[in-house]
């Protein structure tokens, strides 16, 4: 453990922001849908404050088949020189395009991929293994394991998570993205054994996701799941909206916090993060 | 060279070449994207974007005659960024999925990170994410596109790759992953290479851009007076 310290590569904080039409939402298990403010505005705090990436999710692509992000992510990659994430309804080597061209650096590929697992392998030749994220969300099977879901977690695939993981990363998959559904929402924290399976199965950088409630679930996910990067949704967006004074009627189990507070938890806890220092002329 | 210079990015079909023009036009400088060597033989400046494949990137850069037209251009003085791919087109060789020549504008090769002995075994491949640059020794930076930033600023990395010249004056930086040790930027000449994403590595890595669009325009090496 103390090597991999020592040498080991920043973890990446990467706020995620769930947009529906032209809000950021956030959903609330069992509860629906929240709308949290405009996405534009959260961005730019995480950006300023030392946000690693950006993960934008179209979660209503599915439903219209088709991404609804390209305006936002063409303002964004305006003003944020970050790494910018793409995910929700990217069907084809075309969809793919338009968003690398509109200015995001990564497509993550979940429902398309499971249908047609050639579109990786198309999309790693095409635009390099780097630009494909394999976005698995997964739900625990009664029985034990879990299984891959796709449309926001709305339909059963059969596929076992452990082997899809595996078979993404075969065909080209250059980072996974793995979502707990059962978690998604609830802020009970990471589900450590579902992100444990899949970063000892793959050996490309696997971001984990949904259940982060407050600093704690973020540190423990790092120290006991060999993540290279989690996503973190409520914490952040809560505590911006408390900064920016407006009524933060939060869920209850969530525990704000910023970008910096993150930051500085995980270095606390011994790890290690990029803590961005202030630019010279920039 | 007082007016704006005519910079252009190398587009073989596959990089985001749409964040570095960004970036560019950040700092104050148009870009266009070109696929065609007769736009570079009006270009002022060249910069070769990263992501994709080292094969598949040379075969379009032949095909299309950019590769002749860009090796064409350094030798006449054209100054040349590289970034990331860019970076390693600019070797001699390399021998990611069997052995390509490059455009050997740079002696020396690109190897797998995953191929080197140093690199711990529970290392993830591609190395993903934000590492510090060191420089490779005592004024390295000087005169060169990373004297705005400080010593230990951590920039973005994606890469399985990296390169190997063989002339380690060139080197500007070196940077970390678990256990290996490798060149992330050189220069020499008019020629400047970087393996991270200084489009992608925030305010300091717009501050290079920044100083490569100001030594471009005064007409200065981008690899300083060494």
């Amino acid at each position: 453990m103390t090597d991999r310290q020592a040498a080991g590569p920043n973890i990446r904080i990467i706020p995620r922001l769930d947009i529906k039409g032209t809000n950021l939402v956030k959903g609330i298990h069992l509860e629906g849908l929240r709308v949290l403010g405009q996405p534009a505005d959260f961005a730019r705090a995480y950006y300023a404050e030392g946000a690693d990436e950006l993960l934008f999710v179209d979660i209503v692509a599915s439903l219209y088949q088709r991404n609804q992000l390209l305006p936002l992510i063409l303002d964004t990659a305006k003003e944020m020189y970050i790494p910018l994430t793409v995910a929700g309804g990217l069907r084809s080597l075309d969809d793919i395009r338009n968003v690398l061209r509109a200015g995001a650096d990564k497509a993550a590929l979940n429902t398309a991929a499971i249908r047609n697992p050639d579109l990786i392998s198309e999309a790693a030749l095409a635009f390099g293994s780097s630009t494909v994220v394999v976005s698995i969300e997964a739900k625990k099977m009664p029985h034990g394991g879990y299984e891959a879901y796709t449309d926001c977690g709305r339909e059963r695939t059969g596929r076992e998570v452990t082997a899809w993981a595996i078979e993404a990363e075969r065909r080209g998959a250059g980072e996974i993205l793995i979502t707990s559904i059962d978690r998604e929402g609830t802020g009970s924290g990471f589900d450590l054994e579902l992100t444990r399976m899949i970063t000892g199965a793959v050996s490309v950088p696997v971001v984990a996701s949904g259940g982060a409630g407050r600093t704690e679930d973020v540190t423990t996910v790092i120290a006991q799941a060999d993540v290279s990067g989690v996503a973190v949704a409520s914490v952040l967006h809560y505590e911006f909206i408390a900064r920016s004074g407006r009524s933060a009627a939060s869920f209850s189990r969530i525990v704000p916090a910023s970008m910096t507070g993150l930051k500085q938890a995980i270095l606390a806890a011994g790890e290690r993060t990029r803590v961005p220092t202030a630019a010279f002329s920039a | 060279m007082s007016t704006a210079p005519k910079v252009v990015i190398v587009d073989y079909g596959m990089g985001n070449l749409f964040s570095v023009r960004q970036a560019l036009a950040a700092v104050g400088q148009d870009a266009d994207i070109v696929a065609t060597a007769d736009r570079l033989t009006t270009a002022d400046a060249i910069v070769i974007p990263g992501v994709g494949a080292f094969g598949i990137a040379m075969e379009v850069l032949q095909r299309t005659g950019m590769a002749d037209t860009i090796k064409e251009r350094v030798s006449r003085g054209t100054p040349l960024v590289g970034i990331c791919l860019g970076l390693q087109l600019m070797m001699a060789s390399s021998t990611e999925f069997g052995h390509h020549r490059g455009l050997g504008l740079i002696e020396g090769d690109t190897a797998a990170l995953r191929d080197s002995p140093e690199l711990s075994p529970a290392a993830r491949i591609p190395h993903v994410g934000w590492s510090a640059i060191s420089p490779a020794r005592s004024h390295a930076w000087d005169g060169t596109p990373l004297d705005v930033v400080a010593p230990g600023t951590d920039m973005y990395f994606v890469h399985s790759y990296y390169v190997r010249p063989s002339d380690p004056t060139v080197t500007l930086s070196t940077s970390q992953y678990l256990g290996k040790t490798f060149c992330s930027s050189l220069a020499t000449g008019n020629l400047f290479g970087c393996q991270f994403h200084p489009e992608r590595s925030g305010p300091h890595g717009l501050a290079v851009y920044r100083r490569i669009v100001a030594a471009i325009r005064a007409a200065q090496p981008l690899g300083g007076l060494r």
